[in-house]
């Protein structure tokens, strides 16, 4: 059996929305280049939707690909909707992804919302701190 | 494909295979029954242990066979401590940088009490058998240094720290999986008094190893049951693989100093290829390492994702990356050279053998240069670093 799924090693391959986008509307980091990973995720949003989404990630293969199945998740969708994406979404999405792997999905999640919280923050919109885990308390990264 | 992960495992020799196959098929005797039919395994089994002795500079009785490396290693290291608890002295000597099958025993024997002091392997990871001369206390009843390096190549000056154990009359064992076959071994010149190899590091079969210890070593048994190999390693003996092991070691040392001027060659030509893309670096010193051993870490970059393009353009190589371990830390073996952390991550390791051809070493530049460049236009790292936002680390 190979290590990842069909569809981790084409988003791997061919990742989606790769890219930077240079006047985003809310910018996430999250991991720690000590840790092995670090993603960011840009978003562009008109009217409270997503119109557009980019990543960059220092990472895995499945880092990689859970950053690019995460964007395609999200983009074209309300932020409503994208506060609820799961790492648990993004890894059934990707057809599954190895115990040791799923903290990437994760991370995953916490970039888009950590880009959200930005966007909100930058706005000035209020919004529910509960909403957001904070990266930091995460025990994946613990060097 | 282009293999270039030969510390990991090699192909097996046509000799080797050529070797076994009569042990598998017609002369399946157990070498215990006294019959001839199994005396004639016997036989086979004994000249073997004779060859495998000429080839490491010890004698046939000195033979112990094993499953491998790392029960040579458990096998030494325990038995050195057995002995040396007798003698109430339970200090352990090793490196920072040893493969698991030493360090994880030797934590074993600290929580059984024992003291261990792993010495300082250095930036170019290297060993000085000064640091082993001052280590040596009174209480110690083992050093154990690897030969060479399994990630970074780097061989230890082994003869010069055996004349120091020698002369202060501690026992010392040295992991030689990677070196025997590939660079020149003889324990009686090399002052060692143990020394663990494994037969698919140089194109033998899987599973088969050796633990040879001088005469007067008190080895305790790990598997108990017959007395196969005098009591020392119970179970009925592996012949077909013993045999393939034999003959790929002759085929190894008999071809050493010709496989050893080609791999030279190639090795250097990979390093300099590799070494021409920027905010790199080589890991571990650039001579004093095995003839086949490439390891680099690029800036910017996790090892991981490295290896699967290299897969994806019929490059087969390993990493020290924390993500192809399943660990979250990366290598021990960087970390012990001083690599930070998000260095190690980005490491490659490549091992080439005789098999390989200068144009498999170009193609392997040229797909090393691509794929980091790939990874590193997706990667927030290096728009950070190239932005000037964080300090390159590499040069």
């Amino acid at each position: 059996m190979a290590l990842y799924s069909e569809v981790v090693m084409d988003h791997f391959r061919h990742p989606r929305n790769v890219g930077v986008i240079e006047d985003a509307d809310g910018v996430g980091e999250v991991g720690n280049a000590k840790c092995g990973d670090i993603m960011k995720i840009y978003l562009k949003i008109e009217d409270g939707v997503i119109v557009d989404v980019k990543f960059e990630t220092f990472g895995c293969g499945s880092a990689i690909a859970s950053s690019s199945m995460a964007t395609e998740m999200i983009k074209g969708k309300p932020l409503a909707d994208a506060l609820t994406l799961t790492n648990k979404a993004v890894a059934e999405a990707l057809d599954g992804l190895p115990a040791h792997k799923l903290h990437c999905s994760v991370l995953a999640e916490e970039a888009i919302k950590a880009a959200i919280k930005d966007y909100y923050d930058r706005h000035g919109i209020a919004y529910d701190s509960a909403q957001f885990p904070d990266c930091g308390s995460c025990e994946h990264c613990h060097v | 494909m282009i293999y270039a992960d030969n510390a990991a495992t090699t192909r097996m020799s046509q000799s080797a295979i050529a070797a076994m196959l009569p042990y598998m098929d017609k002369l399946y005797g157990n070498p215990s029954s006294l019959y001839a039919f199994g005396q004639q395994a016997k036989e086979a089994l004994e000249d073997a242990r004779a060859r495998i002795a000429a080839c490491l500079g010890c004698e046939a009785r000195e033979i112990t066979f094993t499953s491998g490396g790392s029960e040579a290693d458990n096998q030494a290291i325990l038995s050195a401590a057995a002995a040396g608890e007798k003698q109430g002295k339970k200090h352990i000597i090793s490196t920072a940088f040893e493969h698991h099958a030493v360090l994880h025993t030797l934590k074993k024997l600290e929580k059984q009490g024992f003291a261990v002091t792993l010495l300082d392997v250095h930036e170019n990871g290297i060993v000085a058998p000064e640091q082993v001369a001052q280590a040596i206390r009174e209480d110690t009843c083992l050093v154990t240094v690897m030969y060479a390096n399994n990630e970074i190549g780097t061989v230890q000056p082994i003869r010069e720290i055996g004349a120091v154990c020698r002369e202060k009359g501690v026992l010392f064992h040295t992991d030689a999986v990677q070196a025997v076959g590939h660079i020149p071994v003889d324990m009686g010149a090399d002052n060692v008094d143990m020394l663990s190899l494994s037969a698919h590091k140089f194109h033998g079969p899987k599973g088969i190893g050796v633990l040879a210890a001088k005469r007067g070593t008190r080895l305790v048994s790990l598997i108990e049951g017959g007395a196969q190999e005098r009591g020392k390693r119970a179970g009925t003996e592996n012949i077909p693989a013993i045999m393939g092991m034999a003959a790929a070691l002759e085929e190894a040392v008999r071809n050493l100093d010709a496989n050893a001027q080609k791999l030279y060659a190639m090795r250097d030509t990979l390093i300099d290829g590799l070494s021409a893309i920027p905010h790199c670096i080589l890991n571990g010193d650039s001579t004093r390492r095995l003839p086949g051993n490439v390891n680099f870490c690029f800036e910017g970059i996790e090892g991981e994702s490295l290896l699967l393009l290299l897969d994806d353009r019929g490059v087969a190589a390993s990493s020290g990356s924390a993500c192809t371990s399943g660990s979250l830390d990366p290598s021990h073996v960087l970390l012990a050279i001083g690599r930070p952390h998000e260095i190690a991550h980005g490491s490659l390791r490549l091992t080439l053998s005789e098999d390989n051809t200068q144009d498999d070493v170009q193609t392997i530049i040229t797909a090393v240069r691509e794929v980091v460049s790939y990874l590193r236009s997706m990667s927030p790292v290096w728009r950070s670093l190239m932005q000037g936002k964080q300090n390159f680390i590499l040069k």
